[in-house]
């Protein structure tokens, strides 16, 4: 397929590349900053956020803890961690501590390094600090295609903030989360909402938005308001799609049942 | 003694040929005629009583799609009507479960079989078969039905509809389901991020208790069964049925080795199914309606209406229930306004969720929407995600920002897949600058071919098929901004 003298022209590319390849570097910085991983797996020990800190549920959640470990056998405690990490984390303010993961192990009754390795190996629970609204914006292939790129870039320059960054006020942060299954509202992103403990804890979508859509949403938050959940785009109905749905258009009637005795 | 049960041409030649030796042996009887059998085939009605011919069977349909609102399953699912119990049961949910459930876990089994139900989590396994494969008696263990709720396939939104907009199909068909495999209680692990539809469920599931739908004596019928909500915290590889038992155990999501197949000891040891929520949820209007309505749909072996997800670069993405084997293209345009900028501004179509090579536009012009036809053309149904990209998709970013996501969610237990999904995306995103040389798009596919096949689960395959489809269909497309850029750096190496 190649001939000789391509082959040489190939080669001689490399050499040159390889010449080259510092000033590339500088030319991308973001390249060259890439970092493998995306999460943090390790803690060290800080002021706020250390195994000396007390904590414990508070009594309305004791009440969910209760509720929560009846589903499962009780020689098989250890099933609640995940919706137990989230009750605590949502009382924490949006962030799991060492001592609010070590509390969760006391209660399931397995050593607290059972609690470490389930809370770093899912991605919801966050074990640095949070803004009061947490934004995660969905950049999977179906979002990314649909611009989910400037969806985040908008936010990130509208906070002054990096990705994972806090605002100074504590109010906002901003995450990347992977495919949050509203590919169809692409492109979507999430408000986790910690601003009220565990009580007023919620965790909406917000679909069909734009770069300009988002920022208002941010802007309506701050001033404390509600702003609709769902999807952004006045002409659809959920997941239908837009100006109108193609099918279910008359009042859906019960399916017609066979006579069962006779089969 | 006859030629039943011998299907093919070559196997009933076989059989003539075992009895043709019989009458040769036992009787010597008609010696010349039975000679003559085993090359004719009128011989052989000669000396068996002639069945009546069998009625013509009805013209074949060859025309699929345009589903009729009457025929369709999820008639809430852009929740235009109440979801809670009340419309559900003015909708027909919970009609006569109590007699479905009498009629006992064979007969629902076996119903299932003849509606020729595939799995629609995206492997497409017959479910009647799978349902089959609990143990019919206990040996004291209980038994668990784990219904499948970690949507989290890129591209994937149905299961996210039946859970917010029309939960109690969910749970009759949990009922339904679970009786058909003999289990005592069902766990629905929901994806942690589904928040809302979560609360729903939990608000629909209380008001099938109050009813005395679920629970002690379920429905009146004298069946004691639970259903319980679980729910995971982000992470893809739960979506694999032995991850998630593992992480509704309390663990880290990673598969587990199998064998022991989960039918054998799954959920805390004991014997368990995971099965998809669509699948779960179709069941108990296939019972009501019966197998012969749900298998008139579609082609033979793909039978069914289904739930499909069209996202991406078209005028109106929309979630739709459609007949199966409908073709791509009247999917897309009866329902979805078209693809962005026309039919011909098409570039390729991932047709099954993120983990099915895509296709480009020439296989999409005629291909058709069902399990056989798309493994027909090297590509999967899958969770029937349509993912459509136009012209002005870069492809190679695309597919790369897919690489990413599964070095994300690899959950590091295999080494093929924890190393090779990270040198995937790396390798993926030089190439979409084509920093690279011409060589290493066969080293990319070769790294593909390590990582699929050797892993525990089919995260390390789903991880291979969208690189490789993408060198399959654009290998033009990746060589050229390969020479692009060598291009561009040689001159401006000579300018220098």
């Amino acid at each position: 397929m190649f001939s000789p003298a391509a082959r040489l022209a190939t080669k001689r590319l490399l050499e040159i590349r390889r010449a080259l390849r510092p000033s590339l570097a500088l030319a991308s910085p973001a390249v060259a900053a890439r970092s493998l991983s995306t999460a943090l797996n390790y803690h060290i020990d800080s002021p706020d956020n250390n195994p000396d800190m007390p904590w414990e549920f508070s009594e309305a959640n004791m009440k969910r803890v209760k509720e929560i470990l009846s589903h499962y056998p009780s020689n098989y405690k250890q099933s609640a961690v995940i919706p137990l990490l989230d009750l605590a984390q949502q009382q924490h303010g949006g962030w799991l501590s060492v001592s609010a993961m070590n509390a969760v192990a006391k209660i399931i009754e397995v050593a607290p390094i059972r609690v470490y390795e389930v809370a770093t190996f899912y991605s919801m629970f966050n074990r640095t600090k949070v803004g009061k609204y947490h934004l995660m914006v969905c950049g999977t292939t179906p979002c990314m295609i649909r611009g989910s790129r400037e969806i985040e870039d908008a936010l990130l320059r509208h906070l002054g903030v990096k990705r994972n960054e806090v605002t100074k006020d504590g109010m906002f942060s901003v995450g990347e989360m992977e495919c949050m299954g509203c590919c169809v509202n692409a492109p979507m992103i999430v408000i986790a909402d910690y601003s009220n403990g565990s009580e007023g804890y919620s965790y909406n979508y917000y679909e069909d938005v734009t770069p300009k859509r988002v920022v208002e949403i941010v802007e309506m938050l701050r001033k404390g308001e509600k702003p609709p959940v769902g999807t952004q785009n006045p002409d659809r109905i959920r997941s239908g799609p837009a100006g109108g749905n193609t099918t279910l258009l008359g009042e859906p009637k019960p399916p017609p049942c066979r006579d069962l005795d006779a089969c | 003694m006859s030629a039943v049960g011998c299907g093919s041409a070559p196997m009933k030649n076989l059989c003539l040929l075992y009895r043709t030796e019989l009458v040769h042996h036992f009787s010597g009887w008609r010696l010349s005629s039975a000679s003559r059998s085993l090359s004719t085939q009128a011989a052989t009605t000669g000396n068996t009583p002639q069945p009546p011919p069998p009625p013509p069977p009805p013209p074949e349909k060859t025309h699929f799609g345009g589903l009729k609102d009457e025929d369709r399953i999820f008639t809430n699912l852009y929740s235009l009507h109440d979801p809670l119990l009340k419309g559900a049961m003015k909708r027909g949910d919970w009609y006569r479960t109590k007699d479905l459930v009498i009629k006992g876990s064979d007969w629902i089994v076996n119903e299932i079989k003849k509606s020729g139900l595939r799995g629609r989590g995206g492997a497409g396994f017959p479910s009647g078969l799978k349902w089959s494969f609990m143990p019919k008696v206990s040996d004291g263990r209980p038994s668990y039905l784990v219904v499948n709720a970690d949507e989290s396939e890129p591209g994937t939104c149905k299961d996210r509809e039946i859970m917010r907009h029309d939960p109690h199909k969910l749970l009759e068909g949990c009922l339904i389901a679970g009786v058909g495999m003999r289990a005592t209680a069902a766990y629905v692990y929901i994806r942690g991020e589904y928040v809302n539809e979560r609360l729903t469920l939990e608000k629909a599931r209380k008001e099938a208790y109050q009813a005395g739908f679920l629970g002690r004596n379920a429905c009146g019928s004298g069946y004691d069964f639970d259903v319980h909500i679980h729910y995971g915290a982000g992470a893809y590889i739960c979506g694999e049925e032995t991850a998630l038992l593992e992480s509704l155990e309390g663990k880290q999501g990673k598969p587990r080795l199998k064998p022991p197949f989960p039918a054998n000891a799954g959920l805390y040891g004991c014997p368990t199914t995971v099965t998809n929520v669509e699948t779960v949820a179709v069941s108990p209007t296939i019972l009501r309606r019966g197998p012969e309505w749900f298998a008139s749909f579609g082609r033979k072996n793909n039978s069914g209406t289904k739930l499909f997800c069209i996202s991406g670069h078209v005028n109106k993405p929309c979630t739709v229930e459609e007949e199966m084997s409908i073709p791509l293209k009247e999917l897309i345009e009866r329902h979805c306004g078209g693809v962005r900028g026309g039919w011909d501004n098409l570039l390729a179509v991932i047709p099954g969720g993120s983990s099915v090579p895509l296709l480009p536009k020439h296989i999409c012009d005629d291909v058709l929407m069902d399990y056989d036809a798309l493994k027909a053309v090297q590509s999967g149904l899958g969770t029937a995600a349509v993912i459509v990209m136009d012209k002005s998709t870069d492809v190679v970013d695309a597919i790369a920002r897919l690489s990413y996501f599964y070095k994300h969610e690899s959950c590091g237990q295999c080494t093929p897949c924890r190393e090779g999904t990270g040198w995937l995306w790396m390798i993926m995103e030089r190439l979409k600058v084509g920093n690279a040389v011409l060589e290493e798009i066969d080293m990319l596919q070769e790294v593909t071919k390590q990582i699929e096949g050797h892993t525990i689960c089919a995260l390390g395959d789903a991880a291979a098929w969208p690189v490789q489809g993408l060198i399959r269909h654009f290998r033009p497309e990746l060589e050229r901004r390969i020479k692009e850029r060598a291009q561009k750096e040689l001159l401006e190496a000579a300018a220098a």
